[in-house]
């Protein structure tokens, strides 16, 4: 294992000290005197036709300076299929959908203006799960799904390309998996299991909500600034979308109050900018409350999944089949690529020769889905998990074994058909071996406290490869303090997940210097760094890890070659650190970067050398397009693996539980820093396990959603957290920054469905929907006939 | 952020406090007493309250008072915060009522009399008062009264237009009568109840107070009557006093009308554990 | 409806125009510029906008502005190089940051009243803040480290160098 002087060390965020102190500026936090304020008119039905949108009333408060309705500005946009209104105009598809915008002189006078705007509507039968959507006779969600316009463009292939919504139904898109010969795979199969799971929608509930800042000035120059996880796809989404240069389409990010795949999504910002044309490109600022951010921006998909699964006598797997059908929401954008990303990674690591899957993205009168942490595989992992879990039982093997035996190897294929090696696929079995330590296994599964109270353990593992479409890449830029510090200029966001700080790390490292003399600007400014892709898949440091280390390869070509002139030594000879550049030899023999960086000229006016300015670009190689009916195809550069455990304490009586340990063992390549890697998949394990056991839209029957705000809609509060215990295994990967893989992620993909293993242990019935509240509980054992 | 305005009006004596009310409320400012704060900003925010003035009442001396004399009556004013009557530990049989309230920080907030007049259907504080048929004072402006709880709060506060709740009072004796209670949530310690109950044991028998189970807190005498009934055993009681809910059992996003009851049999059966020293 | 009221904030006074219905989260970010207090759900939900009146925890997205005058406020604009801030960065006690001013308030206000505060105490105090980035654990090490230290100096002999 190769050691680095600051790589893995637990560099402190460069930020820390302004985030204790509140000197961080979000994008609230800044004020412009003289930005007007729009509020949002939100549709108070799941489905139904709009008449007359009467903003009379709306118009006589003084203050408000612009009223626009979807009839004003009837506009299809999206990502993928370009079906979703700005504001609706004809239909209204779920309950929160934006129809009208009130900008005025502040945000009271907004509000008010909106609840005097009367809406007509006439409502229309409801889609109200995906199960009811897939029906023949269901109402249809769109009519016309055949006109619409699909973004084939950049992503025309990876997860944002080769979409094909299917007329007459809600279908948005269908993703296949067609590996080996499924009939033959249940035919090799003693054993066969046949299960569904599923869990509605739910959200990121992210402590900032979305907000966008739009201006329009006088030369046409569009200027946003968002709490975005996607700079540049914004501005070219604008740019497209409102026929506008893109070079005249400036994005802003601030430091961002978390995301978790919710600031991926582009819907705030056409709405500021189109509010902010009807005010004269006035600044205006559209921010969501926490009842919008739920509800209007979108969430986090749900999940209809059918997992059938085949197994030989001894336990070795030979076929799964799966058919999923996804709660998409109402129009497509990102859930399109999520259900397809579910499919790619679908088995979970393990070696399943034969694999059928069917990822179905569909349209409901729901809120519509983005992006979630996880991306498809923490939703896949619940159902795969659990009947991995139900399959050893039936065997009689224990399920810790049962996953050994089959964790998928160099020289595997995935889902997908690639071939796998040690560098591309981190060590699942090494996690699961070092799981059952931590766990303490092997000291039983399941304890008995006393005649009430049980305690059980619970594991999963789950893998992810990051789906970036092919050709994304990022690019950094280097500058130089007359004292030999460097900054770095790269459009990464921080999220809190401390991307910023590892990346001074990288560059400290490879200069050789100290990290405090590496200074990084936390803001982003399309106008300003190259062009990177979203800040997402948990490939961030992967791209602008490898873009930095270019901009340090090129910068340091440039300090040698300058300082080889003037200390008359051979460029191959010279080596650089702590700020100098020095002959290897006769290290005395040396120069300072302070003397160089911005130039040398000798006396006699011959220049040595112009100022030092590093640029880096890359671009992830090899990812290619994905069959939308076998699969087949490379989705990105590599899969981290995580083994996980979560250990529970039941109350058989009262069927309440309280979570005691849980642990993740991660194969993540070479850890970049420690704590900021520990606590970040600590910080996911909470999140799976409050979305497990907690979280979960509900929707009356008419698919308004109840469950709007944190009285509501409940997250994990502090106390009720089990101990967490992480470990990493450190195999690296060839092509990454010092041999890292993705990590944002993999925290939270195995603990539903560990901790369902777990609390279906306890309970002694199988557990298939989440969350996992103790009426659940009690309802499926009742049904079961379990008594206490 | 409201987005509608009022004028604030803090007046220093309950007789400055209803003749404001009085004129504000003929002047057709739909005005409103305000203690806590906390419901006008949370609701009104939603459009659920809306008002022209508030009157604040927290600078009234009478609605401050916590008092104590020896075994006599216990005071409690409504304008003490939940985390104050908790601390005072002046009646448990309250303070764990009023502690389980909310969470800690909104508990420095929300006052006793915000809780009892709340808009929201809970009103947990209330348990303890029905249970020791405490004494509301209510002050308006026909002047001050003072009433059995079971006079004045049905389902909800019943005030009369322009009154305020200015204290309670509760005999002295339930500071030490053993009692139990329990609060049972969906998942999260921060919630709204599913059920919350108390119950108060009085020389040999059980008082009875729930709240969340129903659209409204209660005591029932009819369940009451059930669970002392020590001729039948646990079991059976609690199955008849079930029979007696008064009012129907509420279904919402935090259980079903069945899991509800589920919940209120085994916390009954731990509340007579408990109370009655009776084996399960 | 609209009056000019002074608040006690830091140590300081603080003048202000504001309306009634003001509450003192409205006035501290959009009068004051004191943008440490967050506006996470204006709900009394999550605990981004806690500051401190008198020592104790309020959210002050659910006290009205003129309800804070008389009491002593403090941000987190007002605690400078505190044990808790100290805690906070050196246990990884964030990530994104949005939560953070609240917990340190609460915190703070928590490990003054409190000095021996056990476990249940700081559950009973800290589950009134919400965080969605980190587990918990983080923000806990923390609270104990300066609980820790806090009874480390009381129990130091005085007259020892």
């Amino acid at each position: 294992m190769k050691r680095y002087r600051v790589i893995g060390k637990s560099v402190l965020k460069k930020e820390s000290w302004d985030k204790v102190s509140g000197r961080v500026k979000y994008i609230d936090d800044h004020q412009e005197v003289g930005t007007l304020h729009v509020k949002l008119l939100t549709s108070t039905y799941a489905h139904a036709y709009i008449g007359n949108v009467d903003t009379t009333e709306a118009w006589k408060v003084p203050g408000v300076r612009a009223i626009v309705t979807g009839k004003d500005y009837p506009l299809l946009i999206g990502t993928t299929i370009k079906d979703r209104p700005l504001l609706a105009f004809d239909k209204v598809r779920y309950y929160g959908e934006p129809i009208a915008m009130v900008i005025a002189d502040t945000e009271v006078i907004a509000i008010q203006a909106v609840t005097l705007i009367c809406v007509e509507y006439k409502p229309l039968r409801v889609v109200n799960s995906p199960v009811e959507a897939y029906q023949k006779d269901a109402p249809l969600v769109h009519d016309q799904i055949e006109q619409y316009l699909i973004d084939q463009d950049a992503d025309t292939t990876g997860t944002s390309g080769g979409i094909r919504p299917v007329p007459g139904t809600n279908i948005a898109n269908r993703q296949g998996i067609r590996k080996g010969n499924i009939e033959r795979g249940f035919a090799r199969s003693d054993v066969i299991v046949e299960e569904v799971f599923s869990f509605k929608q739910s959200d990121h509930t992210a402590i900032e909500t979305r907000c966008a800042d739009v201006e329009i000035k006088k030369t046409g120059e569009v200027i946003i600034h968002s709490a975005s996880q996607e700079p540049f796809e914004m501005r070219e989404l604008i740019s497209q979308t409102f026929n506008i240069d893109e070079g005249k389409v400036h994005v802003h990010i601030p430091l961002v109050g978390g995301s978790f795949g919710a600031k991926t999504s582009v819907q705030l910002e056409p709405l500021a900018y189109v509010a902010s044309k009807a005010v004269g490109g006035r600044k205006v600022r559209l921010r969501n409350s926490r009842e919008e951010d739920i509800v209007t921006s979108p969430v986090h998909i749900g999940l209809h999944a059918k997992v059938k699964m085949g197994c030989t006598r001894d336990g070795k797997l030979q076929a799964i089949k799966l058919f999923f059908l996804f709660d998409g929401g109402a129009y497509a954008e990102r859930a399109v690529p999520v259900t397809k990303a579910a499919a790619f990674d679908c088995t979970g690591p393990y070696t399943i020769d034969h694999v059928w899957c069917d990822s179905l993205c569909m349209y409901t009168n729901h809120p519509y889905a983005t992006d979630f942490r996880g991306f498809g595989r923490t939703e896949v992992a619940f159902g795969v998990e659990r009947t991995i879990d139900i399959m050893a039982n039936k065997l009689g093997m224990c399920p810790l074994e049962f996953r050994l035996k089959n964790a998928i190897q160099p020289g595997d294929t995935s889902p997908t058909k690639v071939l796998l090696n040690k560098s591309n696929l981190g060590d699942i079995r090494e996690c699961l071996l070092q799981l059952r330590e931590l766990i303490d296994w092997d000291r039983g599964q399941r304890i008995d406290i006393s005649d009430r109270i049980v305690r059980t353990k619970g594991i999963s593992c789950t893998w992810k490869n990051g789906d970036p479409p092919p050709g994304v890449g990022a690019g950094a830029i280097l500058t130089f303090n007359s004292d030999g510090g460097i900054n770095i200029n790269c459009a990464a966001i921080e999220i809190g997940q401390g991307t910023k700080t590892v990346l001074t790390q990288m560059v400290a490292e490879k200069m050789k210097m100290d990290v405090d003399d590496v200074f990084i600007q936390m803001e982003v400014n399309t106008q300003l760094s190259p062009e990177h892709w979203e800040t997402a898949a948990s490939r961030t440091t992967f791209l602008s890890g490898n873009a930095v280390l270019r901009a340090v390869e090129d910068a340091i070509r440039q300090l040698k070659r300058t300082a080889a002139i003037i200390l008359k030594v051979p460029v191959d000879e010279l080596e650089v650190a702590n700020k100098k550049v020095y002959k290897k030899t006769s290290p005395s023999i040396s120069i300072d970067f302070s003397e160089i960086v911005y130039g040398y000229i000798f006396p006699d006016g011959k220049v040595a050398g112009t100022q030092v300015v590093g640029r880096g670009t890359y671009m992830i190689p090899g990812i290619t397009e994905m069959d939308p009916v076998t699969g087949r195809g490379i989705q990105g550069p590599e899969w981290g693996v995580v083994a996980q455990a979560v250990e529970v304490e039941f109350d058989k009586r009262d069927n309440t539980f309280k979570l005691i340990r849980a642990v993740s063992v991660a194969d993540a390549g070479t850890i970049l820093n420690y704590k900021g890697a520990e606590t970040q998949v600590m910080g996911a394990m909470n999140m799976g396990l409050s979305f497990a056991t907690r979280e979960g839209f509900l929707y009356d029957d008419q698919g308004k959603v109840l469950t709007t705000q944190f009285r509501s809609y409940k997250v994990m509060h502090y106390g009720e957290q089990p101990e967490y215990i992480v470990r990493f295994i450190e195999n690296p990967v060839k092509g990454a920054p010092f041999g890292s893989r993705g990590l944002g992620e993999h925290g939270i993909m195995g603990m539903p469905a560990a901790v369902a293993n777990s609390l279906s242990l306890a309970a002694n019935v199988s557990l298939q929907q989440l969350p996992l509240t103790p009426e659940f509980i009690w309802k499926t054992r009742l049904k079961a006939g379990e008594v206490y | 952020m409201l987005h509608f305005n009022f004028d604030y009006y803090r007046p220093s004596s309950i007789d400055e406090a209803v003749e404001l009310f009085d004129k504000l409320d003929q002047d057709g400012k739909k005005p409103i007493y305000l203690s806590g704060g906390t419901e006008i900003t949370t609701l009104g925010r939603l459009n659920q309250v809306f008002t022209k003035a508030v009157i604040d009442v927290k600078g009234i001396p009478e609605c401050n008072v916590l008092d104590y004399k020896q075994d006599s009556v216990v005071v409690v004013g409504a304008a003490l915060t939940l985390t104050q009557v908790w601390e005072s530990k002046i009646l448990p049989l309250l303070g764990e009522a009023c502690v389980r309230i909310g969470d800690r920080t909104s508990r420095n907030q929300i006052t006793l009399g915000g809780n009892l007049a709340s808009e929201i259907i809970y009103r947990e504080a209330v348990l303890p008062l029905l249970l020791s048929n405490s004494t509301f004072v209510v002050a308006g402006i026909e002047g001050i009264r003072q009433l059995s709880v079971h006079k004045i709060f049905k389902e909800k506060l019943r005030l009369k237009r322009g009154e305020f709740l200015v204290q309670i009072k509760v005999d002295g004796k339930y500071r030490k009568m053993p009692f139990y209670i329990e609060k049972k949530r969906k998942s999260e310690r921060v919630d709204y109840p599913l059920i919350t109950l108390e119950a108060l044991k009085v020389d040999r028998s059980i008082r009875l107070a729930i709240s969340g189970l129903c659209a409204f807190p209660f005591r029932s005498y009819e369940m009451e009557k059930e669970l002392n009934n020590t001729d039948i055993s646990i079991e059976e009681r609690i199955d008849r006093a079930i029979l007696r809910i008064p009012a129907p059992v509420i279904s919402d996003i935090r259980g079903s009308r069945e899991y509800r009851i589920f919940v209120l049999r085994n916390t009954l059966l731990d509340a007579l554990i408990y109370l009655g020293g009776v084996r399960a | 409806m609209i009056e000019k009221l002074t608040l006690d904030i830091n140590g300081e006074q603080w003048v202000a125009t504001v309306r009634m219905a003001d509450t003192l989260l409205d006035v501290l970010r959009e009068k004051l510029d004191l943008t440490g207090a967050k506006r996470g759900c204006e709900n009394g939900d999550c605990g981004s906008c806690t500051v401190l009146a008198d020592g104790l925890p309020v959210k002050s997205c659910m006290m009205l502005a003129v309800d804070a005058i008389g009491k002593k406020l403090t941000t987190i604009e007002g605690l400078q190089d505190t044990p808790m801030q100290h805690a906070f960065v050196e246990k990884w006690a964030f990530q994104c940051g949005y939560c953070t001013s609240g917990f340190i308030m609460n915190a703070h206000a928590l490990v003054n009243q409190h000095p021996d505060a056990t476990d249940e105490i700081m559950e009973e105090w800290l589950s009134s803040n919400i965080c969605r980035c980190t587990s918990y654990q983080e923000i806990r090490e923390a609270v104990k480290s300066v609980l820790k230290e806090q009874r480390f100096d009381r129990k130091r002999p005085r007259n020892r160098r």
